[in-house]
């Protein structure tokens, strides 16, 4: 995790050697190029305006998966753990700020200054923290008792607690989607003919402050060494006197606290949540944390911007039916043609 | 005879420890239909037929249990290759041709479509294994997570083939080309041809056959060089190839028996319910089935089959029942308030409906808490747990001596 000069360096791994991995590559190169060539023929039918919008679109999309990528691909990076639950979180910050909302005094259609912004914040850093609060304790409850269990135990109860959180939230809400208040200003710019509204602006500055922040904290804080040295080698770090059940939980801490930041996002932007919203937001972060290189924070804020991207794409010029399948075609590609991501991913040793 | 067959137990080599268990399971697969029918007081059609929908369960974990926990490959897409078996017998096996653009319509008869559907949703296991398989550790789950996720999409939204979410339904009635007819159905006794399984006791008792026939070919191949190959790459992949063992050649075919497993299980569950929609193959079935293999005991066939009726009971019986139960007591004991949808509260019986998913992902928690090795793990694993052969021992050690 952070460890990206080591990772690329792995990445020419025995997995794939001489010819047949340039046979795959080459493989892979063709289909982009089949891709990219329909896609321009599009492209060009619809022209440049709509192209930009899209394009800012696919921006704020990518913003929000790379969040939720992110807890996914530090969760993997530390303790191999599949955290099923992690979409499931990211649908409670949504779930969780729509009722904060109007208990901070916010409104649709308010006129907006400081002090409102000083109220969407608020709002901000207390979902986070509930978000927070709600992953490290399933961390405590579900993953840290079966740390010497077999492998696929901790994957039962992640899987379990996804469910439980979704049962949860269906409690909570009911099976239908629930109206989201659309408090920010309905502002927006034109930019080159294509509309920028005030959610895409919030969606993308929010995003770049919380993964500047989340890169600078793993590679400078004391906390952020710890959870890399953790992630390379546990038991040399235990060794060195790192706190191992600490340092856990404080990946899953932060993890946690992105994917609210997402959930408030994605309610922002969308005006609607439903109970099960984490499952299918959530297979497709992963799939962005794998295509990144799983435990590797780069490749995960960069797979995410990607699949956003190639989501938001084929949704706008192609059958949007198809989208899952192109992402988890995509997803499978990648394992087969580059197992590493395109980073490079930490190979998990037997 | 007791003395002799003391003597027989106790000696013959090929003693299985399970052995009781598979008599038991035996016993009561026979006994089940009279039981069910003295319950019911004489219709057990319900009771055989939520039999023969939980038997499509055991089958499909029994697949799963050579990939999961004989191989040790997770697989998380495995309702894929039961999608493609129920399809293969939907496509040649119904009139549904007729209105795709081949025209023409094909009815093979289930017995044969068993074999076909079985070769098909094997071959994608290795279309899908081969170039994945000589990847690590969760690679493969999430590969075939992939797989999963594409199956039924690809199904739902190819409608000129598939007729999309509605499906395709009105497939054909498994046939015997001859059978009795006698006092124990009502008629005189004669000879009948082309006769249809129609009744749940008939689909229950291929259930059962198809159950024996898979059961013996698990355990047959577990005891196998193969399967002995295939407990070397579970515990130590790198050992196993350094041993000699073809890891991915034997990965290939683990992978590729689970899928036929799942296929077979695909046509069956086609056969039966006449209908097949891609909304069938989800995720969650996936997931449901390797519940039951993790929770049952991996890699014990036993095991992973009391896991899976235990399952299956929980999520098709008891969590459906719940709010008609939870109402009939608020009844009982007089709250009929409860009953009553008010404000926010939606009745206690809709409120049992919303809590199903939360109770299954609790018992999913509790019961890996409580036992991480299953419910019914095999003797190995269970020695290799208590034992404690993970990898921490060392700084355990340093722990215990610096206090």
């Amino acid at each position: 995790m952070g460890a990206v000069g080591e990772a690329i360096r792995r990445r020419r791994s025995d997995l794939r050697s001489g010819l047949t991995g340039r046979a795959l590559d080459v493989g892979l190169y063709v289909l982009i190029l089949a891709f990219l060539f329909l896609l321009g023929t599009r492209v060009i039918e619809h022209g440049p305006d709509y192209l930009l919008q899209i394009f800012f679109f696919a921006l704020a999309n990518g913003a929000i998966y790379a969040l939720i990528a992110l807890g996914y691909t530090m969760v993997y990076g530390i303790i191999e753990l599949i955290n099923f639950a992690h979409g499931d979180v990211f649908a409670f910050g949504a779930f969780a700020s729509a009722s904060l909302i109007p208990l901070f005094g916010l409104s649709e259609g308010q006129v907006w200054g400081p002090f409102t912004i000083l109220q969407l914040l608020a709002v901000f850093v207390v979902t986070m923290l509930l978000c927070a609060v709600l992953n490290v304790s399933i961390e405590r409850i579900a993953y840290r008792p079966l740390r010497h269990a077999p492998r696929l135990a901790p994957l039962i109860t992640a899987i379990g607690m996804s469910f439980f959180l979704e049962g949860a939230m269906f409690l909570w809400k009911g099976p239908s989607s629930v109206h989201y208040p659309d408090v920010l200003p309905d502002l927006s710019f034109t930019i080159l003919g294509a509309r920028v509204g005030v959610k895409e602006i919030t969606v993308w500055i929010t995003t770049i402050v919380l993964v500047v922040g989340l890169a600078l904290f793993i590679d400078r804080s004391r906390l952020g060494k710890a959870m890399r040295a953790t992630a390379q080698d546990r038991d040399a770090a235990q060794l060195m006197g790192i706190d191992i059940d600490r340092t856990i939980a404080a990946t899953f801490f932060i993890g946690a606290v992105l994917a609210g930041a997402g959930g408030i996002m994605y309610g922002l932007s969308y005006n609607t949540a439903v109970f099960d919203l984490g499952f299918s937001a959530g297979l497709v972060a992963f799939t962005a944390a794998v295509f990144g290189g799983i435990g590797n924070i780069y490749g995960a804020a960069i797979g995410g911007l990607v699949l956003g991207l190639i989501r938001t794409f084929w949704d706008g010029y192609f059958d949007s039916a198809w989208s899952d399948v192109v992402i988890f075609a995509i997803l499978i590609m990648v394992l087969v043609f580059r197992p590493t991501g395109i980073l490079g991913m930490r190979v998990p040793e037997k | 005879m007791i003395g002799w067959f003391r003597r027989v137990w106790e000696n013959d080599p090929r003693k299985d420890p399970n052995a009781v268990v598979y008599f038991l399971l035996a016993i009561f697969a026979v006994l089940f239909p009279l039981f069910a029918s003295v319950v019911t007081g004489g219709s057990p059609n319900f009771l055989l037929s939520v039999a023969g929908d939980a038997g499509v369960y055991v089958l499909l974990t029994l697949g799963l249990n050579v990939v999961v926990g004989m191989a040790g490959l997770l697989d998380l897409g495995y309702a894929a290759f039961f999608a493609i078996g129920a399809y293969t017998y939907a496509f040649i096996a119904s009139d549904h041709l007729a209105v795709t653009p081949l025209q023409t319509t094909l009815h093979v008869p289930f017995w044969i479509v068993l074999l076909i559907a079985l070769f098909v949703a094997a071959s994608f296991g290795v279309i899908l294994g081969a170039p994945t398989l000589r990847l690590r550790g969760d690679y493969l789950a999430i590969v075939t997570l992939g797989f999963g996720e594409i199956v039924p999409r690809v199904f739902k939204n190819t409608s000129t083939w598939t007729s999309g979410v509605n499906g395709i339904s009105a497939l054909d009635t498994p046939e015997l080309p001859i059978w009795f007819k006698g006092p124990w159905s009502g008629d005189p006794l004669a000879v009948v041809q082309n006769f249809k399984i129609f009744d749940p006791l008939g689909y229950y008792v291929i259930m059962v056959v198809l159950l024996v026939i898979c059961v013996v070919l698990v355990r047959n191949l577990q005891n196998s060089r193969m399967g002995r190959a295939w407990a070397a790459i579970r515990e130590d992949e790198v050992a196993a190839a350094a041993m000699g063992v073809n890891t991915v050649q034997a990965k290939l075919l683990a992978f590729a028996i689970g899928a036929a497993f799942s296929g077979f299980a695909g046509t069956f569950y086609g056969a039966k319910l006449s209908l097949v929609s891609p909304e069938n193959f989800g995720f969650s079935v996936s997931i449901t089935v390797l519940v039951m293999v993790v929770l049952g005991g991996m890699g014990n066939i036993p095991g992973v089959m009391l896991g899976s009726l235990l399952i299956y009971l929980v999520i098709f019986m008891v969590l459906p029942s719940l709010p008609d139960t939870v109402t009939s007591i608020a009844n009982a004991i007089g709250l009929t308030g409860l009953t009553q949808a008010s404000g926010d509260f939606p009745g206690i019986g809709e409120f049992a409906a919303r809590l199903k998913f939360l109770i299954f992902g609790l018992i999913l928690v509790l019961v890996m808490l409580l036992r991480p090795q299953g419910l019914l793990p095999s003797r190995e694993r269970e020695q290799e747990l208590t034992k404690g052969t993970h990898d921490d021992t060392i700084i355990e050690d340093v722990q215990a001596e610096t206090g």
